[in-house]
């Protein structure tokens, strides 16, 4: 697997990132991301048939919460850090806009 | 003693707060010298510096609630902490232009527990953005000076806790450690950094880079200043579902001799890409241990070649995720006059970030999608196994692997910006460690070329006891002296 | 878009005529289709706080005052799994008949919504908490958690936001507890949808792990819809009908993109594979998110919980807790009550029938007011008994409360039902007077005996009394007594008419033919 990710999968990831990339930026993003790409692709060497997958080293269970309610924030200060506020709701363009 | 007295400042945390317990020196005194040096500094360590003596612990909103005893154990010696720990009222920012401004409503548990214990917080240290980095140039708030050498990198990304440390503008720090970005820095800067085994400090409270890796340690003087600032982070947090209750508590370290202890010198860590004044500090380091009664073997860590690359799948993986939520919707910078919600986000995020940081939720996000999250998260995850069967391996034989800490010293600033992955290759000696849970520490073991050498201890997972004791004998054998640089 | 090209009331119209009957779209020789449709269903579950954090859960209070750093996602905050909402997820796998996972993981689903804090949802994907199962007719693919979103409000063009409308986020509804179902394609009809979804939330409501109630969007159901020539095995392309929720709303929305379908197929068109909105006011389909690309979630495992375990313990405590489920009432009620088929289907699926009529069953078992051969305290009346205490529960009772009254409310109590039952089965009233016996509880209220003996509506046994008012009618209507001689033995009513009028309909129908028959000899 010798991975190289051209201009219109860069453009594509960008977007599943709502990351804007300017032209140059496009262009300078190819081809660092395929030159990472390409040395990470060492992993597809490797013989990973029936080896599990590891997410975390120290493996637990369970450390479920109990049901009981804690204190919530006071408005205000849940509103307080908020780019744009209205009707003590956090303000957005509309996503059917 | 009187403010700014330099006896004062040559005072490890722990003699400190013995001098302060023996009513020698006051906690105001202390506090007092460190923020008036700490307000002094040329280094751009600190984002955010106290203006004025502590109020307590702080506000206790919705969160963890400090536990560990209000006996105050570390007695009012300040504490330097890394911008991406949340304090209550305080700007923590990541490093981030995206949380410009931002303080969060309530702290993070390891910050409230060490406020508990003592430790009040004197200032927030300048990191790589998002702790991805290992040079802190990718910092929104300016690169971080090395005090052994201005126009050098203090590593990263704890670059503004570790150089802090060195240079004498905070007693100790409070770091974290993803791939290196604890044991690195303190390598680089001449100090002492520890990571613990994954799930020993809770992450409540740390602005997410790679959930599955990332881990909170101390930045210190010497090996006794880490014993006991890590000792009152650890324990369950029911804040964390990862969070870990170790074995035994971290007690402080005493040994003198490293008679019997079996120390592993992995081959793919230890030689090639290593400098070569660096490879000599380690080996005459390895000597000493011997001295010290230590028998020192080679080992193999088969798979470790290929820890860089799984961890450049599986970090970015998860930070392209962590990130999302800085959308400009509930906190932080939003883009003004966006034509419509989609312009908002991307936009948003277009000016928020830097070019590191654009670039790894790039590689996660493309890693992730559709067709390919086999082929790259799912192999790393097995690499992943790999890894640390290997340690399991090499633990049954020796009680500690030791390789350098970073294959160089500190570098130029601007030195290595231009190529992603030659900034990438300083992480090679410490990501294996991280992709497998395992404690770490990094004590200076010398000097190349004027600069300071970092020598790297690992442990089985929850061998902190043990790993400190070992990295203490060795300290004393080395005798680093790092007071050149507290000026 | 197509579909919003076409004349929606032509689509309800496709959509309710008879199957074979003429195309609307017009094609001469319609090919029959058979709708596929599998339904997810999304239950809001009944837990003191929310899936991942402390916040209690929201019932309408002002905007934004049931949040913390967790539900806000501010940054550094983590979740931690809420125990009773698994608990709830295991009974509603038990309930289901479902395979619990002994291990199952959470994942993050990864898209960009204003009312999604994190970025992402933490859902479960490939090792959901149950598999399988079967409720009713419809067969179960799997039930998983998840967190609910926030609310959004749409406030149209506001002058804090640059030249595009706006909306308004309140966070106080994200990140409660769901529990996703998902059904197998096993349903054939909208209205089957719908009759099967009713059973669903008789069954959540009974199990206690959520209000079920669809105007608080509590139970919300999206449908994937295809069809295929009826016959045909392999499945059509399907479209995703998004977030309705009310019943009525389900089936008309589901009938209306039915006909859309045939319309479409009819015409020799493809469907196109998208997720669409039903407008209950104008009828119309739209598709939703056509501005955006194909969606790619990026699943990948929740690094921030660990798996959750399911041992012994758990599934008992949540079996425990299980009530007796609608077909396992409907199984009791039939084969044990031996009552028939569509009673024991209605008291099993109308839960506060079935309770109602339980009670009674149980009163009238510790022989409130009977003399009849159940000895008291025992299992209650079976066979015919039961079902004649059933014919009253569930025909006579809410043909006088109506619809909107819940019997256990009226003040009809169990106990008087069953002995008006009682009272009847033991000839000691008429059904006639049983019926008015009702009619007076209904208004007033009250205890059946007292009633009798106030009104006088005991029954007249057969004796000198009756024979003398059956004499005289005979007498009133010669006519009918002739006619009867002749053989003619519907000429029976005016007589039997005119007994019932005398007697205020306290006397035996049965008696009455007996003694007719009996003066005139025949």
């Amino acid at each position: 697997m010798r991975a190289v990710i051209d201009r219109e999968q860069v453009l594509h990831v960008a977007r599943l990132a709502r990351l804007r990339l300017e032209d140059d930026e496009v262009e300078r993003m190819a081809s660092e991301l395929s030159a990472v790409l390409d040395h990470i692709a060492k992993i597809s060497e490797l013989d990973l048939d029936d080896v599990p997958p590891t997410s975390h080293v120290v493996e637990v269970t369970g450390r479920l919460r109990a049901d009981e309610p804690r204190p919530c924030l006071p408005r205000e200060v849940a509103l307080q850090q908020a780019p744009a506020v209205q009707d003590d709701g956090f303000l957005v363009p509309s996503p059917q806009a | 003693m009187q403010t700014g007295d330099p006896a004062i400042i040559e005072l490890t945390a722990a003699q400190a707060s013995a001098e302060i317990e023996a009513g020698r020196l006051s906690a105001g005194e202390l506090f007092d010298a460190y923020r008036a040096r700490a307000a002094a500094d040329e280094l751009n360590c600190f984002t955010w510096v106290a203006d004025g003596p502590p109020v307590g612990d702080g506000a206790e909103p919705p969160g963890p609630s400090a536990t560990h005893g209000s006996d105050r154990p570390l007695r009012g010696v300040p504490l330097a902490v890394k911008d991406l720990f949340c304090t209550a009222g305080v700007p923590s920012q990541s490093g981030s232009r995206i949380l410009e401004g931002y303080r969060p409503p309530y702290n993070a548990t390891a910050v409230a527990r060490l406020a508990a214990a003592g430790a009040p917080l004197l200032a927030k240290t300048n990191q790589d953005e998002f702790a991805m980095g290992s040079s802190n140039e990718n910092s929104a708030y300016g690169p971080v000076l090395n005090p052994w050498d201005r126009t050098r990198v203090p590593g990263g990304s704890s670059g503004g806790s570790a150089a802090a440390v060195a240079a004498g503008l905070a007693p100790w720090a409070l770091g974290t450690d993803t791939g290196g970005s604890i044991r690195q820095p303190a390598a680089l800067c001449g100090i002492v950094g520890l990571k613990p085994t994954y799930g020993a400090v809770s992450r409540y409270g740390m602005i997410a880079f790679a959930s599955s890796l990332d881990q909170a340690g101390p930045l210190t003087r010497d090996v006794t200043d880490a014993a006991l600032l890590l000792g009152h982070m650890v324990g369950r947090d029911e804040c964390d579902a990862t969070s870990l209750e170790l074995p035994a508590p971290i007690a402080l370290p005493s040994a003198e001799r490293l008679d019997g202890v079996r120390l592993g010198v992995p081959v793919e860590l230890s030689g090639e890409g290593v400098e070569a004044g660096v490879l000599d500090a380690f080996r005459a380091t390895l000597r000493r241990a011997e001295e010290l009664g230590a028998s020192v073997q080679e080992v193999r860590l088969p798979h470790a070649p290929h820890a860089l690359s799984a961890y450049y799948v599986l970090a970015p993986a998860e930070c392209s995720s962590n990130l999302a939520r800085f959308d400009g919707v509930r906190y932080g910078r939003r883009a003004q006059d966006a034509e419509d919600l989609l312009d908002m986000y991307t936009r948003t995020r277009h000016d928020g970030f830097g070019a590191e940081v654009k670039r790894r939720i790039m590689l996660g996000t493309y890693a992730l999608s559709a067709g390919y999250y086999d082929a790259y998260y799912g192999r790393a995850q097995r690499v992943r196994t790999k890894i640390v069967q290997d340690f399991e391996a090499v633990f049954a034989d020796v009680d500690f692997v030791v390789t350098p800490t970073s294959p160089s010293v500190a570098f130029g600033l601007g030195e290595k910006t231009g190529d992603p992955w030659s900034m990438y290759i300083n992480d090679f000696c410490t990501v294996p460690m991280s992709l497998a849970g395992i404690p770490a520490i990094s004590i200076p073991c010398g000097l190349s070329d004027g600069l300071p050498v970092g020598f790297q201890i690992a442990g089985s997972v929850f061998s902190e006891n043990r790993l400190l004791d070992a990295a203490y004998a060795l300290e004393r054998a080395i005798g680093f002296d790092g007071s050149g640089v507290r000026v | 878009m197509s579909s919003e090209e076409q004349d929606p009331a032509a689509r309800v119209r496709a959509g309710t005529r008879a199957r074979g009957e003429a195309d609307t779209a017009g094609i001469a020789d319609a090919i029959d289709y058979e709708p596929v449709i599998g339904l997810e269903i999304h239950v809001q579950l009944a837990t003191a706080t929310k899936m991942f954090c402390g916040c209690g859960l929201s019932f309408g209070e002002p905007p934004n005052t049931r949040t913390c750093p967790v539900c806000l996602g501010l940054p550094g905050s983590l979740p931690v799994a809420n125990a009773r909402a698994v608990h709830f997820g295991l009974m509603i796998g038990l309930a289901l008949g479902s395979e619990l996972a002994p291990r199952s993981i959470f994942h993050r689903k990864n898209y960009f919504y204003p009312d999604l804090p994190k970025g992402y949802q933490i859902s479960q994907y490939d090792e959901p908490l149950c598999r399988g199962g079967q409720l009713g007719e419809v067969r179960i693919h799997r039930v998983h958690l998840e967190e609910d979103a926030a609310k959004l409000v749409h406030v149209g063009a506001s002058g804090r936001i640059h030249g595009s409308d706006a909306s308004i986020v309140d966070f106080n509804r994200g990140g409660t507890p769901l529990a996703e179902i998902v059904t197998e394609p096993d349903v054939r009809s909208a209205e089957q949808a719908g009759e099967w979804l009713r059973l669903l939330r008789t069954t959540m409501r009974q199990l206690g792990v959520s209000d079920v109630n669809m105007e608080e969007g509590s139970l919300r159901c999206d449908a994937n819809i295809s069809l295929r020539p009826a016959g045909a095995q392999e499945l059509g392309v399907k479209t995703e009908l998004k977030n309705m929720n009310s019943f009525r709303f389900i089936e008309r929305g589901i009938r209306a993109e039915i006909a859309r379908q045939e319309g479409i197929l009819g015409s020799g068109g493809q469907v196109v594979q998208e997720t669409l909105h039903f407008d209950p006011a104008s009828e119309r389909i739209t598709s939703l998110r056509s501005k955006e690309e194909a969606h790619d979630y990026r699943y990948f495992p929740e690094p921030d919980l660990v798996p959750v375990a399911i041992d012994a313990a758990m599934v008992d405590a949540a079996r425990r807790e299980l009530p007796e489920l609608p077909a396992q009432r409907a199984a009791r009620l039939e084969q044990e009550v031996g009552l028939s088929a569509e009673t024991a289907h209605l008291l099993a699926f109308r839960s506060e029938l079935g309770e109602y009529f339980d009670a009674a069953l149980a009163a009238a078992g510790q022989g409130e007011g009977r003399q009849s051969a159940v000895p008291a305290g025992g299992p209650g009346p079976a066979g015919e008994e039961a079902q004649a205490l059933a014919n009253w529960v569930t025909v006579e009772l809410p043909k006088r409360l109506g619809a909107d009254v819940s019997p256990l409310e009226s003040n009809v109590t169990p106990q008087a039902i069953a002995t008006i039952s009682a009272m009847v089965a033991g000839k000691e009233i008429s059904v006639g007077a049983g019926r008015q016996v009702l009619d007076k509880l209904v208004a007033d209220g009250g205890e059946p005996r007292a009633i009798v003996e106030e009104e006088g509506l005991a029954a007249i046994d057969g004796g000198e009394e009756l024979a003398g008012i059956v004499a005289a009618a005979l007498a009133a209507n010669a006519k009918a007594a002739e006619n009867m001689r002749a053989g003619n033995a519907k000429a029976i009513g005016p007589i039997v008419g005119y007994v019932m009028r005398e007697t205020k309909g306290r006397a035996d129908g049965g008696e009455v033919t007996r003694l007719v028959h009996e003066q005139l000899g025949i």
